[in-house]
């Protein structure tokens, strides 16, 4: 087999990994201000992915790595290409991931709501970004003979790429409000139930929308069946929430999720970062990659300590499977009362 | 100086990114190592102590994990974003050791101080203990695969150039794994963050020491953060002239920079400056204090042995690559190896008088003024890893990647210089402000102390989580 088209499918793997993973975080955090009615609940949302959240941040971390070890030349041609995104994309990072710790640390009342509009804010920037680029990919940029950006910011803001960006938006934000629903209880767990039914049938519609125009612009069989599945579990997810059965709508969710992603990775093989400049300036999967050695070397790690990170990470999950409690959350509550007006 | 220079500008954040990160890494490898002795004692011995203490430096630990982590996504985007000729040139070798960083230590540290943080009563005390040391060890196997990385910028080993694709390529994971710059700096790196983290905890402890709070939990943590200072300190330096002698070997021209020896010396002639006034760049002396022989005996452990000097190096090197400027800036790498070195010396000190003054049988308390000494402990430490890397790193210029590319030649061609300064701000405030609250932070958690209120008894067998 040829190893630049296996680490293809491992980076493929990594991103619908993060994607997963990451995309609920995304949607816990910017349900906050539609499911978090008081300060409880808000900490009993946070804290549903509190365990979580670094390790599945992880995922990006590994996936950018293996890019570069993998694909140099991807690596360095998208990353110094998006740059504007990708720099919104470390910023809202930055004040998402600190804030769920820094939020904690003091009981004012204006402390907690400002770390709030951060993590609401770092939540929403990522996951819309995330869709316009990896949208873009899969349109092809401006690249020169030398594989370098040549567009704007402005470039990537094109029809195709926000609709993107809106639908992984919502994709995680549905994702997210599901994730809620699963890990609380009582009141809010019924709000959860609600607001992800009601966010997924609007992305029924965007995502739909979002996966005919791929599907049509890189018609395929493999393109076109996994577009199919992921509506097809997309629909499932929603009608499982309906009937407030969260467990299997959040199983339906990821694997939408991962279908979504896998959808585009399929529809962009064998190209990497297509050209729009002049197909032959495209970067591929022979063009990009690494020397044999390297890969070999790679597969090697990638393959024995894939299957091991997937158990102790699995673990994880398992050791934090129960329901964040409301009464868990007030025993330790320590917030100054809310201003009456809030 | 051109304030548009694309390349200018990536250099200046990469060095502000740097080393803002590098202050919150040290204090993660030390912090979840002292987490994990603390922990140990408490469960071999049941002393309360010993719990509050986990506890307590375990929440510091906690405030600044997290900037570890988001500022370190900043690091790895960076290369491409900033660099990508650099990445394109070395990504097939330079890409294998931070991808297994990812996959062998960095999963592994992520995930298990997700365990520690929030299984105190979700997991056996035994397994709970487990977490902290997984999360240590990964952290520390972390650090190793990014020197390997940052190793072979040094000293470019187990590569073949590939003139048609333009790039280097890896011929040897192990040669490239065992590079002995990354040998030497590993151990080197590893033991200057404990001497930091001893710092800290010595800075602590000695804070609530002199106010009369907390004795019994900060006797115990002073008396560890001075033994953890010493045992770091004498390995720092130890270490440190194990890595002189590699660096001589491998980055000549980074020791010359590094005692602004312009020509080549032998002997007695080879003297180390301990202090030197002189002209701003560094070319003459005013005045200045010397030990004769020290440089020699530091770089080639001999008293007889010849440092080659900058400008006969500067010859060699344009003889072997053609024209240019081979030096890099004489005054940085002077100041920072002297500062480098004096503080490392001056930690060692704090903990031997700190260590004297503070045994069983001394017959009265410190006095203040060492108290505060030991308080400032903590920033010093600070500005001694802080300049060890910025010697490290602008010693290495020229080059990006030592004898195979120059900085000016890895900067990202395709990036407008108005991109580069829009980060450079975004991240120069972003980092100002979370320096700030984050700083704001740990002394408050500081001042509050360990809550020594917190038991574990037959009715209340676990302890609780933290809870976001």
């Amino acid at each position: 087999m040829d190893l630049a088209v296996l680490w293809f499918w491992i980076v493929a793997f990594l991103f619908i990994g993060y994607f997963v993973l990451e995309g609920f975080d995304f949607g816990v955090g910017m349900s906050l201000p539609f499911l978090g009615k008081d300060d409880v609940a808000r900490r009993q949302i946070i804290n549903t992915i509190g365990p979580v959240w670094d390790l599945n941040e992880t995922w990006v971390i590994v996936a950018g790595a293996c890019l570069f070890a993998a694909f140099p030349e991807w690596y360095a041609s998208l990353f110094s290409g998006f740059y504007l995104p990708l720099l919104l994309i470390l910023l809202a990072l930055i004040v998402r991931g600190v804030s769920f710790e820094y939020r904690h640390q003091r009981p004012e009342h204006e402390w907690k709501r400002r770390f709030d509009r951060m993590i609401i804010i770092g939540s929403a920037v990522p996951a819309f970004l995330w869709g316009v680029a990896f949208a873009n990919i899969i349109q092809g940029v401006p690249l020169d003979a030398d594989h370098n950006y040549t567009g704007n910011l402005l470039t990537l803001l094109n029809p195709y790429g926000l609709l993107g960006g809106l639908t992984t938006l919502v994709l995680f934000f549905t994702h997210g409000a599901t994730f809620v629903a699963l890990k609380t209880d009582g009141v809010l767990r019924r709000d959860a139930q609600k607001l992800a039914t009601k966010a997924g049938v609007v992305t029924i519609v965007v995502a739909a929308g979002f996966l005919l125009w791929t599907v049509l612009e890189h018609f395929s069989v493999a393109v076109l069946l996994l577009a199919a599945l992921a509506a097809v579990l997309l629909i499932g997810s929603v009608l499982a929430n309906l009937r407030g059965r969260e467990g299997i709508a959040f199983t339906f969710g990821a694997a939408t999720v991962a279908a979504a992603v896998a959808t585009l990775f399929v529809a962009l093989f064998p190209a990497v970062l297509p050209s729009t400049t002049d197909p032959a300036f495209s970067l591929t999967v022979a063009n990009a990659s690494s020397s044999q050695y390297t890969l070999e070397i790679m597969s090697w790690t990638a393959l024995i300590f894939l299957p091991l990170i997937l158990l102790y990470q699995g673990w994880t999950y398992w050791v934090f499977r129960k329901r964040v409690r409301r009464e868990s959350i007030e025993a330790v509550s320590d917030a100054v009362a809310e201003p009456a007006a809030a | 100086m051109d304030l548009l220079d694309p390349l200018l500008l990536a250099r200046w954040q990469f060095g502000l990114t740097t080393i803002y990160h590098f202050l919150f890494v040290p204090l993660t490898l030390g912090m979840s190592v002292t987490a994990a002795v603390f922990q140990t004692a408490w469960l071999r011995t049941g002393k309360l102590k010993y719990l509050h203490l986990t506890r307590f430096f375990g929440k510091i630990f906690l405030i600044n994990f997290a900037m570890g982590v988001v500022t370190g996504i900043v690091q790895e985007f960076q290369f491409g974003m900033n660099w990508s000729d650099y990445s394109r040139f070395v990504g097939d070798v330079f890409g294998a050791p931070l991808a297994m960083e990812g996959l062998l230590a960095f999963f592994f540290e992520a995930t298990f101080i997700g365990l520690w943080i929030f299984g105190w009563d979700k997991l056996s005390p035994r397994l709970h203990l487990a977490t902290i040391w997984a999360t240590a060890i990964g952290s520390i196997l972390s650090a190793y695969f990014i020197l390997a990385a940052n190793a072979f910028m040094q000293n470019p080993i187990a590569y073949q150039l590939n003139e048609e694709r333009g790039r280097a390529e890896l011929t040897n994971i192990w040669e490239l794994l065992a590079n002995p710059v990354s040998l030497a700096a590993f151990p080197h790196t590893i033991a200057s963050a404990f001497m930091f983290t001893a710092g800290v905890i010595i800075a602590v402890a000695a804070w609530h020491l002199v106010r009369g709070q907390h004795t019994d939990t900060m006797q115990t943590a002073l008396r560890y953060g001075l033994w953890f200072m010493l045992g770091s300190a004498a390995a720092t330096v130890l270490t440190g002239d194990q890595l002189g002698l590699v660096m001589v070997d491998t980055q000549p021209m980074k020791m010359a920079a590094a005692e602004a020896l312009f020509t080549t010396a032998c002997g007695a002639d080879a003297s180390f400056s301990i202090f030197t006034i002189g002209t701003p760049d560094g070319t003459s002396d005013l005045f200045s204090v010397r030990v004769p022989y020290l440089l020699s005996f530091l770089s080639t452990h001999t008293f007889d042995g010849c440092v080659e000097g900058l400008n006969d190096l500067q010859a060699q090197y344009t003889e072997l690559w053609g024209p240019g400027d081979y030096m890099p800036i004489v005054w940085i790498t002077y100041w920072a190896f002297r500062w480098m070195i004096g503080l490392g010396m001056l930690h060692a000190l704090i903990a031997l008088v700190g260590l004297w003054v503070t045994r069983k049988k001394a017959k009265r308390l410190p006095a203040k003024w060492m108290w505060k000494v030991a308080i400032w402990s903590y920033p010093l430490s600070i500005m001694a890893i802080t300049v060890g890397w910025i010697f490290t790193e602008m010693g290495r210029q020229p080059w990006i990647v030592f004898s195979l590319m120059r900085t000016e030649d890895g900067v990202s061609p395709g990036v407008p210089a108005y991109e580069v300064l829009i980060s450079l701000i975004a991240f120069t405030l972003i980092y100002a402000i979370l320096a700030v609250v984050e700083f704001k932070l740990i002394l408050r958690a500081v001042h509050k102390g360990p809550d020594t209120t917190e038991q574990v008894s037959d009715d209340k067998p676990t302890l609780s989580s933290t809870v976001y």
